[in-house]
């Protein structure tokens, strides 16, 4: 039950810090800001790691490395995704 | 010790996603914030990897080479005018990821507390949602397999509420009886069905708001994962990207003018205005100009204000769009750009287009900040936009887009419509600025259209 407030408490704040911190990205940034939190929220391959790489059967291992392989594509692609239009934001001098 | 460094290390992690998202407030560090973020998940993956219990490393380094491979090829592959596809895509793998994780951790383990199995029963049914929502939207987008329009059967909205149910029943009985796993993946199959019913039910222009609250469905099947496995980064990433997510959502819907249950549930842009009252609207009032006559009007003026929409991107017309306005801004004209919060198939998708071809941000200005100059602007060339720009909007209060914000286009001198027929937008309503006294139709593919426009610029007179 304990671990289960600190975790809500976590999650709300985190959602706070969320809302003012992205609140402040301009219109401009937009698509980078939904390509670079969707590289983000590629951190479910923490999880993803855990479940292939502990040997608790051949199910859990077919699921482990299929999420692995789905959260790096998310992870990897993402972050190129995102730093390819980045790069094409700097200001040409 | 060693789980204290762990931990330790998803805090320097979690640090490092706020960062990024922080850094993404200006372009100049947005580049270095996208580094951070990804310097986050280094540290957030190494640690996990020196977690105890981590016995073969086989599968990991299989999966990881894969994983890696497939998205270093997506991302440097694609179009720049198809990055809202490519964002879906990779959006779907996300959830599809929290899917797996949540399944392998049910099937593995025998003791779960109340907590680990409702968080685990979410993660089936988000992330399931948001993996079939993704790729069907990604399909619309692309235009294969799905029409791009609305599709919609009777008792679809019925059937929907009853998938969201059975999973949540489903969920109910699996809290009761972990043991049966059955449960959880009846749960993803329900979940699978509504996330494709959900999604193929709204058109192409409503899908900036889909894919926006797709992103933010994504942060929260990772956060649920989170719950799932007790791991406070995967909370804190997460909920910074449903928060991210939530946001857009609701910046397009206030564009747009209309509630986000609207935009899921209302199936706008399945009926097309009938050709009569377009007829009476158009009939005989548009003024169709040449190159040439448009190529003199940009000559003599001060100020030009170019408004781009869906259009610009499905001709590739952004770097045609440069060349204009490099050869204007040599004559002396200023040139400026004009863009609706919707304009285009995902938030900033213009912004993004234009950066492409090399348009300094500066010049790139958002819809509040652009509407008051039109009255002091000689020329406004509208690009493939045309509900964005419809006065309808700001008229008439029964049209399906009264009270929109729109750009106020018709305020300039002169306003050039490019556009290829007059075949209507999203809304499917006649738009009367193509008969407004001040407005100039131009006919053509966008591309072509600013080619044989510049041709006209440069031609000595």
């Amino acid at each position: 039950m304990e671990q289960l407030v600190v975790a809500l408490i976590v999650f709300v704040l985190a959602m706070f810090v969320g809302f003012e911190v992205i609140t402040k990205v301009p219109p401009t940034l937009h698509t980078p800001l939904t390509s670079g939190s969707n590289a983000v929220s590629g951190i479910t391959l923490v999880g993803a790691l855990l479940a292939a790489g502990v040997d608790r059967g051949p199910l859990s291992a077919t699921l482990g490395l299929l999420a692995v392989v789905f959260a790096t594509i998310n992870v990897v692609g993402g972050f190129m995704v995102t730093h390819r239009m980045l790069q094409m934001f700097r200001r040409k001098d | 010790m060693r789980e204290g460094l762990i931990n330790f290390a998803y805090l320097i992690a979690s640090v490092c996603f706020i960062l990024t998202f922080k850094g993404l407030a200006h372009p100049r560090t947005a580049v270095r914030a996208n580094k951070i973020g990804a310097l986050g998940m280094l540290i957030a993956v190494v640690a996990t990897l020196t977690a105890s219990g981590i016995g073969d490393w086989r599968l990991i380094t299989v999966g990881l080479v894969i994983g890696t491979v497939i998205g270093a090829i997506l991302a440097t592959k694609f179009q720049m005018t198809g990055m809202p596809q490519m964002v879906a895509a990779l959006n779907g793998f996300g959830g599809g990821a929290s899917v797996l994780v949540a399944g392998e951790a049910l099937s593995a383990n025998d003791q779960f507390s109340a907590q680990v199995l409702v968080a685990t029963a979410l993660s089936g049914l988000i992330g399931a949602v948001t993996f079939w929502g993704s790729f069907v939207a990604y399909a619309k987008l692309q235009e294969v397999l799905i029409p791009g329009k609305p599709v919609i059967f009777a008792g679809q909205k019925a059937l929907n509420a009853l998938l969201l149910l059975a999973s949540l029943v489903a969920g109910g009985f699996l809290v009761a009886s972990p043991d049966s796993h059955f449960l959880y993946w009846s749960i993803v199959l329900a979940a699978s069905l509504l996330g494709v019913l959900t999604t193929i039910a709204i058109g192409g222009a409503d899908m900036p708001v889909v894919v926006c609250l797709l992103n933010s469905y994504s942060g929260l099947a990772a956060c649920t994962t989170g719950f799932v496995l007790d791991n406070y980064m995967l909370i804190i990433a997460g909920s910074l990207v449903g928060a991210s997510g939530l946001i857009l959502s609701q910046i397009m819907c206030k564009a747009m003018n209309r509630p986000l249950t609207n935009v899921l549930f209302g199936g706008l842009g399945a009926e097309i205005a009938s050709g009569a009252e377009a007829d009476s609207v158009y009939a005989g009032k548009i003024k169709s100009v040449s190159a040439e006559e448009i190529g003199m009007l940009l000559e003599s003026a001060r100020r030009v204000v170019i408004v781009p929409g869906y259009g610009l991107a499905v001709s590739q017309a952004q770097h045609a769009v440069r060349d204009l306005t490099r050869l204007l801004e040599s004559r002396g004209v200023n040139v400026l750009f004009g863009i609706h919060p919707v304009a285009g198939r995902m938030p900033g998708h213009m912004n993004v287009l234009l950066a492409e071809a090399d348009i300094s941000y500066e010049k790139v200005i958002e819809m509040d900040a652009i509407n008051p100059l039109f009255p002091q602007t000689d020329v406004a060339i509208v690009i493939g936009a045309n509900d964005v720009v419809n006065p309808l909007a700001r008229t008439d209060p029964s049209s399906p887009i009264a009270g929109m914000p729109i750009l106020d286009v018709d305020l300039a001198q002169t306003v050039i419509v490019i556009k290829r027929s007059l075949s209507p937008g999203f809304a499917g309503i006649p738009n009367p600025l193509f008969v407004a006294d001040n407005s100039l139709m131009f006919f053509a593919d966008g591309r072509l259209a600013l080619q044989e426009i510049i041709n006209a610029v440069k031609a000595p007179t």
